[in-house]
Parts: structure tokens; C-alpha cells; sequence
């Protein structure tokens, strides 16, 4: 058995390669991983989120005041953030979303459908640039991609974790 | 909900704004929220260092915290309204996920959504955004309604380790706009030329 989130250091590479200073999250387990790497790592500071369109707003802020910031949010936290993205769209702000999808592969919660399915429409009408990948050994270089037209043009970009790439969660079933 | 107390405060929003942005310096950041506190600052006087927001309902205070993080050395003021900042109540627990020192968050609360017809806020009734700020571990959370309390609370907002968290109750009027740049591309970037260099926009 292939070891579970393998493409998690990739993930962290790519952001560590790109001073990435702030990760905001409201956390999933397909990040758990991620995110432990990310608290090791005394240049980046954790920002949990009480909801996902803080990440818009605090990844503006960052980007003010010369730092760039990272959203790690799962898929259905795309449905909180749709207004806010507003603010990334007009003032023209680097915004980099890496998400776990839902609803995708073996899903069990069927309450995910709505959200999951609605994840990629709803980021393309606001403007973000969205990439999916469901290959474990392209994650890093599609993160990579993705932060380096977010911080470099700016742009607005999402990179879609799919949901083969998570372990199934049956819920004990 | 108590639709007429409001009309009876006696801080005036444009005056308090003048005093708390009075004599600042390059040290000093503001993020204002949408609404009148844009117009309040502008009429103030208008800062390359002052990003107001035009939309965004609900994200200043965190905006104001990615800032704050990001520069640890300058103040950091948001400056919002009651209404934003109901929005953003769940903010208050983030600020404090990271509680940075040099970050205020100062509410002008009349009570009232200025722009849409002066509807009674939460904040008309029972609700209390300091005790919110409180009981999210805010260390400094105070509400100001009188000129002296204004005076007590200015070097707080300026210098007070913080977090910091002030609700100014200021009469509810009706006010004539006085309206920064729209333009959310050219805010931004003369905020950023001002504070990190012209290199910062290449």
C-alpha cells in the first residue's frame, strides 16, 4: 500500500520554495499532513479560520503588508468564500487555494454532492483559474504552477486536490 | 432594539476620525471598512497608507489581521462599522488564533446600516461587540461614548499592546459622501509603493 498523503511534502516544498509566510485554514483531512509540516516550519504561521472567506481577506492584508499567504480549505469551504473573492478579483491580489475535493471518488456523505459538484463552477464565475490533479506525482509541480501565476502575475488560482488522492472515509461503516 | 438612542450619542463620526488619524505617520496602517468609515477617513484626509474597501462586507478586521502579521513593526488600525464588523464576528476569534500586538480594531457603531436606509444593527439591541471582543480573549476591549473616553482611548488605538478592540458609539447621521478612489488595483498598489518600495510593483 502506497503510503497515505506522500504528496503532502510536495506540497510544502512548493510553498516553502515560494516564502510562502501565512496558511490559513479551516482544516480537512486531506491537509492533516500538510499542515503538520507547515507548523514545524517556525517561517510559516498558522492561521486558523473561523470560515473560509477570512483566508481571501487576510491573504489581501498579507499581501499589503509584502507577504504572500496560502488558503488549505476543503472543498465545500469554496461555497463561503464566493463573495469575498470579490475583493482578490477587483484589487487584482495574488490568491492561491489549494483544496480537497469531496464528492468525487467513493464518496459516503452524500451532503457533499451539492457543494462538491458546485466547487469548480463557482470558482471559474468568480474569476479564479481553477487545475485539478488526481495524480499523487504531479501534486508539487501543479502547486508550484499555480503559486507562482498567483503571486507572480497576480492572478487568482485553485489547485483541486481529487478526492482519489485521500484515503475513503466510511465513517466506521 | 432600540431604534432612537443612537440619534442621541454625542460623538460625531467625521470629528472621531479626525482625532484618531490625526498627526499620523508612515508607521501607521488603516484599513477601512465599506461604508461610511471609507468616507469618514477620506474626509479625514486621504493616505497612500489608508486601503479602504469598497466591498469585502465582513473582511476588514481579517484583512487588517493578514497586515498586522505581515508588520509586526507598524500599527496596524482597522477602522469599520458596526455592521461590517457583524459580519466578521467569527474574525474576532481568528485575531486572537495569532493575537497580534500591534493590530486595533475600532468599530464606529451607530447602531445603524448607514448605506442601505439606516436600518437598526444587532448592535441597536442587546448585542455587545466588546463583550464579544472579551470573551475571545481580546486584552484590551473598551467602549467609548463620551469626548473624554475618546482622548483616554487615542493612545490605546495607537500604541496599547494589543490585540486591541474599541467600540466608539457615534451619533446616527446621515452624512454627505466623501469618496477615495474605487479603483481596488491602484489602492493597492499605492499602499504597497508606499510602504515596501517602488521595487514592489515590479
Amino acid at each position: 500500500m502506497p503510503e497515505t498523503y506522500a504528496w503532502a511534502p510536495d506540497i510544502y516544498d512548493a510553498l516553502k520554495q515560494m516564502d510562502v509566510r501565512q496558511i490559513a485554514y479551516v482544516p480537512d483531512a486531506g491537509h492533516a499532513r500538510l499542515l503538520k509540516l507547515c507548523e514545524a516550519d517556525n517561517a510559516m504561521r498558522m492561521v486558523p479560520l473561523t470560515t473560509e472567506e477570512e483566508g481571501v481577506s487576510l491573504a489581501a492584508g498579507a499581501w499589503l503588508g509584502g507577504e504572500r499567504a496560502v488558503m488549505l480549505i476543503q472543498s465545500s469551504g469554496v461555497g463561503n468564500c464566493i463573495n469575498m473573492i470579490s475583493l482578490a478579483n477587483t484589487c487584482r491580489f495574488p490568491l492561491l487555494m489549494v483544496i480537497s475535493m469531496r464528492a468525487q471518488h467513493r464518496e459516503f456523505n452524500p451532503w457533499q454532492k451539492p457543494m462538491g459538484q458546485a466547487t469548480r463552477p463557482a470558482l471559474e464565475a468568480m474569476g479564479v483559474t481553477v487545475t485539478e490533479v488526481d495524480d499523487p506525482d504531479q501534486v508539487g509541480r501543479e502547486v508550484r504552477s499555480a503559486g507562482e501565476q498567483a503571486y507572480g502575475w497576480p492572478d487568482m488560482m485553485a489547485v483541486l486536490l481529487h478526492q482519489s488522492l485521500m484515503p475513503v472515509k466510511t465513517f466506521g461503516k | 432594539m432600540d431604534h432612537t438612542r443612537a440619534d442621541a450619542y454625542k460623538l460625531r463620526r467625521r470629528e472621531v476620525a479626525k482625532t484618531i488619524l490625526d498627526g499620523r505617520d508612515d508607521d501607521f496602517l488603516v484599513v477601512t471598512g465599506l461604508g461610511s468609515p471609507n468616507w469618514d477617513a477620506t474626509a479625514a484626509g486621504d493616505h497612500p497608507l489608508t486601503f479602504p474597501l469598497w466591498g469585502a462586507m465582513g473582511g476588514a478586521a481579517t484583512l487588517g489581521l493578514g497586515l498586522a502579521l505581515a508588520q509586526p513593526d507598524k500599527r496596524v488600525m482597522v477602522m469599520t462599522g458596526d455592521g461590517e464588523m457583524l459580519m466578521a464576528m467569527g474574525s474576532f476569534a481568528t485575531i486572537m488564533a495569532k493575537a497580534p500586538d500591534n493590530l486595533a480594531v475600532v468599530v464606529f457603531d451607530n447602531e445603524r446600516y448607514g448605506e442601505t436606509g439606516m436600518q437598526a444593527t444587532h448592535t441597536a439591541g442587546p448585542v455587545d461587540l466588546v463583550a464579544v471582543a472579551k470573551a475571545c480573549g481580546f486584552p484590551v476591549a473598551q467602549q467609548v461614548v463620551a469626548e473624554a473616553e475618546l482622548q483616554t482611548a487615542i493612545p490605546i488605538i495607537r500604541e496599547a499592546p494589543g490585540p486591541v478592540f474599541v467600540d466608539i458609539k457615534v451619533r446616527a447621521e446621515d452624512l454627505p459622501f466623501v469618496l477615495p478612489s474605487k479603483d481596488g488595483v491602484h489602492l493597492k498598489n499605492r499602499f504597497r509603493e508606499r510602504l515596501l518600495g517602488p521595487e514592489s510593483l515590479l
